[in-house]
C-alpha cells in the first residue's frame, strides 16, 4: 500500500486483538477509561496493576514498547498543567529538595497525571490495532449519532485533498514572490485562508450533488455489517472487566 | 463517414428530451427549448462552447435541476419527484472531478454507495462491486483510499461508481479532461467495450469523433446541429458559428478509424 495509506498511529498486523471487531474495542477501551478514572488516587498499586494489564494487551497485540511509548507523548502538553499543580495549590505544604510543595497538589498531579497516562496509553493502544475506516464502522455500530460519523468520515477522505489544495495556493503564493514575514502579511494569509474555505465549501456542494445523483437521501447506506460474536465480546471486555475488579478492590483496600 | 442510422426502430429510447428550457433563480435563462432523443446503445456527444448550457442540461437528466418547461423521459419513464429514485438508479452521471465523486473513504465503499443506497445488500452488493471494477480494470485496487490513485484511475473508478448501479445512460461530464494520453486512450477502450447508452460532454473534439459516431451541438440554449461527428467537425463554418475548434493540425477528413456508426 501507498504511503500514508494508514494513519500513523495504526501498525499493521492480525494478532488476536487487530481481528477483534471494531466496536467490541472501543466499546473496551471506553469501560477500561471509565474504570481507571474512578478508582482512588490514593491506591496507587491499582494505577501500577493497570499498566500491567495495558501492557498485557500490548503484548498480545504485539506492540512493541517502543512504539507505544513514544506515541505516549502526545499528552505532554496536557500533563504540564499537572506539573504546575504542586506549586500553585493551597493548603499543606511539604519541603521536597529545598522546594515548598502543596500537599494536595501533589495528590491532584499524580491523579491527572496515572489517569491521564493510562487513558492515552489505551486510546495509542487501539489506534495501533483498529484502522480509522473500522473505527468510523464501530462507532456507527455502536449508535452514535449517524451525521457525525458521516463527517467523521468525510474528514479523513477530504482531509488530505484540502492539505493538497493549501499546499499548492502556497506554492502559488511563493511563485510570485511572497514569502509571509511578520504581521504585514497575516491580510494575504487571512485571504488565502478565506479562498480556501469557500473553495471547500464549493466542492462540498459538488460532492453533494454527486451523492444525491448516486441516490443518496440523508442516510449513509450501510455496506459492511460489522458483527461480534459473544467469544469476541468476552474477550475485548476481558480488559475492562479486569480493571473492574481492581478498582472494587482500590476502593475496598 | 457513413450516415448515421439512429434506430429509430428501437421501442423507447434511452433518453427523451423535448421542448427543455430553464432559466436560474437569478433570472438568467440557460436552455431556451433542447429537443433530442438518443436510442438505445447509442453512444452521442454533446459538443457546445463555455456557457452553453452542457451543465444544466446534464443537471436536468437525473432531476437536480428543474421546474422549467419541458419534459425529460429516460428509457420511457418520466424526470419527476414521482420516480426520482429509479431516475437516479438508470441515469449515471460522472462528474468532472473525480475527487468530487469519489466521497467514501475506500474505492470499494464508494463504487458499492449507488446499489447500497437502492438497498442492494450481502453478496449480490459484493458482486456488483466487483464486476463493475472489473469492467473499468480497477478490480486490484478495492481497498485503495481514492486519494491515492493517480488522476486517470480515480476517473476510471468514477465511472465504476456509476456502472455498479448498472444504468440505462451513462452521462460523463468532460471525460478526457486533465488526462495524460495513455489515461485517455485506457478509458476511450474501457468506454467502447460498455454496452450502455452514453452521452459524453466535452469540448474535446477529437476524442468525441475517436468514439460516438453521432454529436449534438448544444449552443446558446438550444441544439444547434445534430449528425454524425465526422460530417459535423467537417463542417468549417458550423464550427466556427459556435466556438468549437479544432487541435492545431487535426483534420476530421482524414481520420479513418474513427468511430462506426452505431449498430
Amino acid at each position: 500500500m501507498g504511503a500514508g495509506h494508514a494513519h500513523r498511529l495504526y501498525r499493521q498486523g492480525n494478532s488476536p486483538v487487530h481481528t477483534l471487531p471494531p466496536h467490541t474495542k472501543l466499546a473496551a477501551a471506553f469501560a477500561f477509561v471509565v474504570v481507571v478514572v474512578s478508582t482512588p488516587r490514593q491506591a496507587m498499586w491499582a494505577f501500577a496493576l493497570y499498566a500491567v494489564l495495558l501492557a498485557a494487551v500490548a503484548t498480545v497485540a504485539r506492540v512493541p514498547a517502543g512504539f507505544l511509548l513514544k506515541r505516549l507523548l502526545i499528552e505532554i502538553p496536557f500533563v504540564a498543567f499537572a506539573v504546575l499543580m504542586p506549586f500553585v495549590a493551597q493548603g499543606e505544604r511539604v519541603d521536597v529538595l529545598g522546594m515548598s510543595l502543596s500537599v494536595g497538589g501533589l495528590w491532584g498531579a499524580w491523579n491527572v497525571l496515572a489517569k491521564g497516562t493510562l487513558g492515552v496509553a489505551a486510546s495509542v493502544l487501539l489506534a495501533s490495532t483498529t484502522e480509522l475506516r473500522e473505527l468510523l464502522l464501530g462507532l456507527q455500530r455502536l449508535k452514535l449519532p449517524p451525521l457525525l460519523v458521516q463527517i467523521a468520515s468525510f474528514m479523513i477522505r477530504y482531509g488530505d485533498v484540502i492539505t493538497d489544495e493549501m499546499r499548492r495556493m502556497r506554492i502559488a503564493r511563493e511563485s510570485r514572490g511572497f514569502e509571509a514575514r511578520g504581521v504585514r502579511h497575516w491580510g494575504v494569509l487571512a485571504k488565502s485562508a478565506g479562498a480556501l474555505f469557500i473553495r471547500s465549501y464549493e466542492r462540498g456542494e459538488r460532492v453533494h450533488l454527486a451523492m444525491v445523483s448516486r441516490g443518496y437521501a440523508g442516510s449513509m447506506p450501510v455496506i459492511d455489517e460489522v458483527s461480534a460474536s459473544r467469544a469476541q465480546w468476552s474477550s475485548a471486555l476481558a480488559l475492562p472487566c479486569a480493571a473492574l475488579v481492581v478498582c472494587l478492590l482500590g476502593w475496598m483496600l | 463517414m457513413d450516415a448515421v442510422t439512429v434506430p429509430t426502430s428501437a421501442p423507447v429510447p434511452s433518453l427523451e428530451v423535448s421542448g427543455l428550457a430553464f432559466a436560474y433563480p437569478d433570472g438568467h435563462q440557460a436552455l431556451f427549448g433542447v429537443d433530442f432523443a438518443i436510442g438505445r446503445g447509442e453512444r452521442v456527444a454533446l459538443l457546445g462552447p463555455n456557457g452553453a448550457g452542457k451543465t444544466t442540461l446534464v443537471l436536468h437528466l437525473n432531476g437536480i435541476l428543474g421546474g422549467g418547461t419541458g419534459t425529460v423521459t429516460v428509457a420511457g419513464l418520466p424526470v419527476g419527484k414521482r420516480h426520482m429514485a429509479e431516475i437516479r438508479q438508470k441515469v449515471g452521471i460522472v462528474f468532472q472531478d473525480p475527487d468530487d465523486q469519489l466521497f467514501m473513504p475506500t474505492v470499494r465503499e464508494d463504487v458499492a454507495f449507488g446499489p447500497a443506497a437502492a438497498g442492494l445488500k450481502g453478496p449480490e452488493l459484493e458482486r456488483r462491486v466487483r464486476t463493475a471494477l472489473e469492467r473499468v480494470g480497477m478490480q486490484d485496487f478495492a481497498d485503495r483510499p481514492p486519494h491515492h490513485l493517480s488522476f486517470g484511475q480515480r476517473r476510471r473508478v468514477a465511472v465504476a461508481t456509476v456502472l455498479a448501479m448498472e444504468p440505462e445512460i451513462l452521462v460523463l461530464d468532460e471525460p478526457s479532461s486533465n488526462l495524460d494520453p495513455a489515461s485517455r486512450r485506457e478509458l476511450a477502450d474501457i468506454l467502447r467495450s460498455l454496452d450502455v447508452t452514453v452521452l459524453m460532454v466535452t469540448h474535446d473534439l477529437p476524442y468525441a469523433l475517436e468514439l460516438c459516431p453521432r454529436s449534438l451541438i448544444l449552443s446558446d440554449g438550444v441544439i444547434a446541429a445534430d449528425g454524425p461527428t465526422g460530417e459535423l467537425l467537417s463542417d468549417e463554418a458550423l464550427m466556427r458559428a459556435h466556438r468549437l475548434e479544432l487541435p492545431f493540425g487535426f483534420d476530421p477528413r482524414s481520420v479513418t478509424a474513427g468511430a462506426q456508426p452505431s449498430r
